[in-house]
């Protein structure tokens, strides 16, 4: 019955012509332009218009920390900031961690503790804490989890998680 | 996907053309700052509004000056990481920086904005669900429906004040800066709410908060801001005790202000308070008697989330513990209180 309502709303929504803008969006130090409707949040333009599909999404009501990406180097929501009102920042999302062809040393502690299990909340986890990491390279497990505690994670119970943050914190990723 | 309906996105240049755009635009435009409780509203059905008028990139809205000739001026625009972080309101004001810091996650604390936490909708469970869900139960007053399904017989909607911030404004007599029509308007935020779940505000709606200011009056108080909630992270207050005490050099209180958050559809605030301590040193037996005091105009009902008895119960905890931690009194068998949630080694 829900699917259905929806369809109904998103055709009468077509009928009255929804608008469409050119966006011009800074992702991971390319711009891009895309045309897209005034009312899609930030998620969706990076997952539909941009192909950029490593952002995820869970909630979209800001409640799960799943679709952070990073906004002029602070973690946002991007389920709940519009592509119109991103353009101008420097957007970072999980395919902009890689430097050179390399994973990211905090990718790499991830992968090598196993501080993922699903991955689904990983993206997000992964920009939160480089954000805290730039600010502040030593943070102690108190910071990280304050950090993190927007961030919700169904398999690890965390642990891991926090682990794989500190061990980048003292420098000992392979 | 739970998409945003169609709108249309206004980005004025300026306040006053904002205000304008919202008179003009009537019942049927929102102001959007920093949208995290506007948009999943918007999403759920529960606002529904044709144009929004963005105050997102307003630079008349930004800045914190701590020592300003009035006292210090907070713009509405700033974000609850950056009045959780200043240093002047850490040190004048930590029961602020405290407040601010303590809304929702890091994430939406970088987006929120001071000025929409002190507007923040009030919040129920019959009303925080998505169209699909309050369709299925039959809809309440506050949206699409006429009567309360909390307490049917209610003549008005008991939805639940949920700010962290305004409670604390309330005990230091801010006063906020709203942008008219016919200019700046002062209003003592103590004057701003009603206890209606669906009117909670008596601003204008052509009117905007642009900024807050607190009195220099304020600024040798000591203050303090309690939440009580189930996770250390996320979640609104379901209690929250705001207390601001000017001692002088004889420890004699000169005023004292107990404004209680989430046992009503506004803040409360505790008359007693002023009257059973002020011009007073305090003792622990008037601590107890203010906490019975702020238990007795608790009035928590069953529509968020723990159990209403237990949030009128901890009023009378929570009280003592802030009143105790201002005067710097022990009291007997309880600590001075932490945050819940501090296990160190997790699950």
């Amino acid at each position: 019955m829900m699917r259905k309502s929806r369809k109904e709303s998103t055709a009468k929504l077509n009928q009255n012509g929804l608008t469409k803008r050119l966006l011009r969006l800074r992702v991971n130090g390319e711009v891009k332009e895309v045309a897209t409707e005034t009312n899609k949040t930030l998620l969706e333009v990076l997952r539909e218009d941009l192909g950029l599909t490593g952002t995820k999404h869970g909630c979209e009501l800001g409640e799960c920390g799943t679709c952070t990406v990073l906004i002029d180097d602070e973690p946002v929501l991007s389920c709940l900031v519009l592509g119109v009102e991103s353009e101008d920042a420097d957007i970072v999302t999980v395919e902009g961690l890689m430097r050179d062809g390399r994973p990211h040393p905090l990718q790499r502690a991830f992968a090598d503790l196993g501080a993922t299990q699903c991955g689904y909340c990983i993206p997000g986890i992964l920009l939160t804490s480089r954000a805290l990491l730039d600010k502040n390279p030593h943070p102690t497990r108190e910071q990280i989890r304050e950090a993190l505690a927007g961030n919700l994670c169904r398999c690890t119970g965390y642990t891991k998680i926090l682990d794989a943050v500190e061990l980048v914190v003292k420098g000992e990723v392979a | 996907m739970l998409r945003l309906p169609d709108f249309t996105y206004i980005r004025p240049k300026s306040l006053k053309e904002a205000g304008r755009l919202l008179a003009e635009l009537g019942p049927e435009a929102m102001a959007v700052a920093g949208g995290t409780d506007l948009y999943p509203k918007m999403k759920r059905g529960q606002f529904t509004p044709r144009y929004l008028v963005s105050l997102r990139f307003l630079p008349e809205l930004r800045g914190i000056r701590p020592g300003s000739k009035e006292g210090m001026w907070i713009g509405a625009g700033e974000t609850l990481t950056v009045v959780a972080k200043n240093p002047a309101v850490n040190k004048r004001f930590p029961a602020l920086a405290h407040a601010a810091g303590s809304v929702s996650t890091p994430a939406l604390r970088n987006m929120g904005t001071i000025g929409g936490n002190v507007f923040v909708d009030t919040r129920c469970n019959y009303y925080d669900q998505t169209f699909f869900w309050r369709q299925a139960a039959g809809f309440c007053m506050k949206k699409d429906g006429d009567i309360c399904l909390v307490a049917p017989k209610s003549k008005s909607c008991l939805a639940v004040f949920s700010s962290d911030t305004a409670p604390v404004l309330c005990s230091l007599g801010a006063v906020a800066l709203l942008a008219g029509p016919d200019g700046l308007r002062k209003l003592p935020f103590e004057q701003i709410y009603r206890d209606d779940g669906m009117h909670f505000v008596t601003k204008r709606d052509d009117e905007l908060l642009r900024a807050i200011l607190i009195p220099r009056a304020a600024f040798g108080q000591r203050n303090v801001y309690l939440k009580l909630r189930r996770r250390g992270s996320f979640d609104f207050p379901v209690l929250g005790v705001a207390a601001a005490m000017a001692l002088d050099r004889e420890g004699i209180c000169r005023s004292a202000r107990v404004v209680l958050t989430a046992v009503a559809s506004a803040p409360v605030v505790v008359e007693e308070a002023s009257r059973l301590l002020e011009g007073k040193k305090v003792s622990r037996e008037m601590i107890e008697a203010v906490a019975e005091a702020a238990a007795k105009v608790s009035h928590p009902v069953d529509n968020v989330d723990l159990d209403y008895w237990y949030r009128k119960r901890m009023t009378r905890v929570y009280v003592k513990r802030a009143l105790a931690e201002l005067t710097g009194l022990k009291l007997e068998t309880e600590k001075v209180p932490q945050e819940p949630v501090k296990d160190e080694k997790g699950p």
